[in-house]
């Protein structure tokens, strides 16, 4: 009788973990931040579960709690997230610490090529080491650091005159850094509708990675490189030269000159907020913002228009944004993943994707002829991914962007030191890490 | 003789059984119900402290499992105790340990003596008075920094009625002068209730009869509450100030949603410093050297805090 009851038990349980995988086999979770674009995703996924019958479950964390929560399951070996579309600079840790699954081989039986995507996201979200034709996610989310601005303001003909008079060149869209700083102080304090507005909302938050995604689009221009070519390591009076300084000279120019009061802790959602209730003629923002920009009511269609970083004395380059879709290799439903990426590299649910508000990085999509005109903000998109860099990407990442958030809200919001003070600290910090990384 | 429950129960076990309870030791039996809760703080207590301790010493870092992982002794130690920016931060800690204490203690303990005066409503003051407490550190957090917006924020608007600046002339988070005192504010708004309580408790412990001794000793009100309010109700004081002085060094939460530690480093106390250190740095034999050295502080300052306490108590 014993005997019976524990065959029976063991039954049971047999039976039940069957099921139990069974069901994980029809089941998907993709990790992601939480924001507009994830929304969009949501919805793309649907045609995903109807073609293959897998549910689909989402995970998303708020950007500012992001890279906590998801470097946090991933080093501890979770099993929460079968896809995880991860942020650009985790790529080399996630490679080398085994989260990702190496996709080289999947992609060779499946056909998907690495060229047939915008060769700055391949470089950004996928390879590691940089360069090399090792992928380890494929381009999701295509997105840069662009600019956003009042339109309607800038085309009122009293203020284009008063603009004209004080600067000697027309109020539009601003070209270079200097422009930008010139159009900030025109705006800063003006009143408008009875309202006070503000210059523009820049990146300044200190607590993730926000001021440093900011400040690196002043850098870039001004000549600033993370270090010579074929030595990255040796950035010693590279990071630190004199056109960074002044680069970070001008970062904080723009944070005193031109911004709203209070604004001394403020990223991506902020400066929406501060766009979208008409308190500034300007914001930095990643790309991904501009769909919900053009749909907005207040600030909406032909009220707001678009453009890249302004050019410098150094250059014309932009923060790299966006991620790429990877394969958690923690995962109990790898093929399942796997299938799931297979599904979202089709030129066809790329093209809805960007219809939706995603930013695809295919080529197919990005080059057809009416990609420029199918958005108005398509052609400010098209131009800044022709000229973005991105952080560094090492597994040492977080070290590396920690001290750079330090040095640099530490001179620009808190105004302790100088620029030449900051960038050398910045670079015994970042030198520390390459140090005990035995990378130098 | 009556057969309860108990007995039937005692008949229907098996001699073995009973033989086996029966030879049980007093000593034995206690150790058999205290013996779950040595296990569990092993487990959950000693064992990650001596784990701690052990990886302080170490340059582990949980974030690469492949990396091979050195014994390095004290350098971890060595660096944390020579970084400028350590010290600052305790600098910071400090600075937001000894102001929030003495304000709560100043203000919670008038409270406390204008509550004990029982005046009609002092009930209804007293929940009102506390409801600060009950809310979420990061809740507190979150509305203060919209309290604090200088242009929505309605304490720029008091600050520029009583002085007549300019509501947006000053942001009480983005300026290095003011955010180690916006976030001394918010934490003595949120934590002055509890140390109210606290001394209200004391207050209502001493007996009324030492009042009218005093009185018939024709003693002043002024002598009678430094000479029986202050030294009676002391214990109870000090006891809030252990508490709050434990609770504000591990102070996270509602810094982390007011300021983020900024402007610059301005506001980064020891506890937000060290979250960095291990989960965004992911330097855990760094960070757990950290650690222990603020475990040892900690610990240090409280067994002599507590060591005064004690006398007080038994004066």
């Amino acid at each position: 009788m014993k005997k019976t009851h524990l065959l029976a038990a063991t039954a049971i349980s047999a039976a039940t973990g069957l099921a139990a995988t069974g069901a994980q086999a029809d089941e998907l979770t993709l990790c992601w931040a939480s924001w507009d674009p994830a929304n969009a995703l949501v919805e793309l996924s649907q045609g995903f579960e109807e073609e293959s019958g897998v549910s689909m479950s989402f995970e998303f964390v708020p950007w500012p709690n992001f890279a906590d929560r998801m470097l946090n399951e991933l080093n501890s070996g979770g099993k929460l997230c079968d896809l995880m579309i991860g942020d650009s600079q985790w790529i080399g840790g996630s490679a080398e610490a085994g989260h990702y699954i190496k996709l080289n081989d999947f992609f060779d039986e499946q056909g998907i090529s690495m060229d047939d995507f915008i060769p700055a996201t391949v470089r950004g979200y996928s390879e590691w080491p940089k360069g090399s034709p090792n992928y380890w996610a494929l381009p999701a989310f295509g997105d840069v650091v662009g600019w956003t601005y009042r339109k309607d303001w800038f085309e009122r003909p009293e203020l284009q005159a008063e603009f004209k008079d004080t600067y000697g060149y027309d109020l539009a869209a601003p070209e270079t850094l200097e422009q930008l700083r010139d159009i900030g102080k025109f705006f800063q304090g003006r009143e408008i509708d009875g309202t006070k507005v503000y210059g523009m909302a820049i990146y300044t938050e200190r607590g993730s990675e926000g001021i440093t995604m900011g400040v690196t689009n002043a850098l870039y221009n001004y000549g600033f490189t993370y270090g010579p070519e074929g030595d990255p390591y040796q950035i010693e009076g590279v990071v630190n030269s004199a056109d960074a300084v002044e680069g970070l000279e001008f970062y904080r120019e723009l944070y005193e000159c031109c911004t709203p009061p209070g604004s001394s802790d403020w990223y991506m959602s902020e400066n929406i907020d501060a766009y979208r209730s008409g308190q500034v003629a300007m914001q930095m923002n990643f790309a991904f913002i501009w769909p919900g920009v053009n749909a907005d009511p207040d600030v909406g269609g032909d009220r707001s228009g678009y453009f890249p970083n302004p050019a410098g004395p150094g250059g014309h380059f932009a923060q790299l944004g966006g991620q790429g879709i990877s394969v958690v290799s923690y995962s109990d439903n790898i093929p399942g993943a796997l299938e799931y990426i297979k599904w979202f590299a089709q030129p066809e649910v790329q093209a809805k994707w960007w219809e939706m508000g995603g930013y695809s990085a295919l080529r197919a999509v990005v080059e057809d002829p009416g990609f420029a005109t199918s958005q108005p903000y398509a052609q400010t998109f098209l131009d800044s991914m022709a000229i973005v860099q991105d952080f560094w990407a090492e597994p040492a990442y977080a070290d590396l962007l920690l001290a750079m958030q330090d040095r640099v809200h530490n001179y620009v919001v808190a105004g302790n030191g100088t620029a030449q003070e900051a960038l050398d600290g910045l670079v015994e910090d970042w030198v520390e890490v390459f140090e005990d990384e035995g990378l130098r | 003789m009556v057969e309860t429950t108990v007995s039937r129960a005692a008949k229907a076990t098996s001699p073995r059984v009973a033989k086996r309870i029966r030879g049980l030791s007093d000593r034995a039996i206690a150790w058999i119900f205290v013996a779950p809760t040595i296990f569990l703080l092993l487990a959950i207590n000693i064992f990650p402290l001596i784990w701690t301790i052990r990886l302080s010493f170490t340059n582990y870092r949980v974030n690469r499992p492949n990396k091979d992982v050195e014994f390095i002794g004290l350098r971890n130690y060595e660096r944390i105790l020579t970084d400028t920016d350590i010290w600052m931060t305790m600098q910071a800690t400090a600075h937001f340990l000894f102001w929030t204490l003495f304000f709560q203690v100043l203000i919670g303990f008038t409270l406390a003596w204008l509550i004990n005066q029982k005046f009609r409503g002092n009930d209804l003051w007293t929940t009102i008075i506390v409801l600060p407490m009950m809310l979420s550190p990061a809740v507190v957090g979150n509305f203060w920094t919209f309290l604090y917006q200088p242009q929505i924020g309605i304490f720029n608007y008091v600050v520029a009625f009583f002085t007549g600046a300019d509501v947006t002339s000053f942001s009480m988070i983005g300026d290095i002068n003011l955010a180690p005192w916006a976030i001394v504010i918010v934490d003595t708004w949120m934590w002055t209730p509890f140390v109210m309580l606290i001394c209200l408790a004391g207050l209502r412990s001493i007996p009324d009869s030492i009042y009218e001794a005093a009185e018939c000793d024709r003693a002043s009100k002024w002598r009678q509450f430094w000479t029986i309010t202050v030294p009676m109700a002391l214990p109870f004081l000090m006891l809030a100030v252990l508490f709050r002085g434990i609770e504000n060094f591990k102070m996270f939460d509602l810094v982390v949603q007011l300021t983020g530690g900024g402007p610059g480093n301005t506001t980064t106390l020891t506890s937000i410093d060290l979250k960095r250190e291990a989960f965004e740095r992911w330097r855990t034999g760094y960070a757990s050297a950290y650690a222990v050295i603020l475990f040892v502080t900690v610990f240090g300052l409280a067994s002599i805090y507590v060591k005064a306490l004690n006398k007080v108590k038994e004066r």
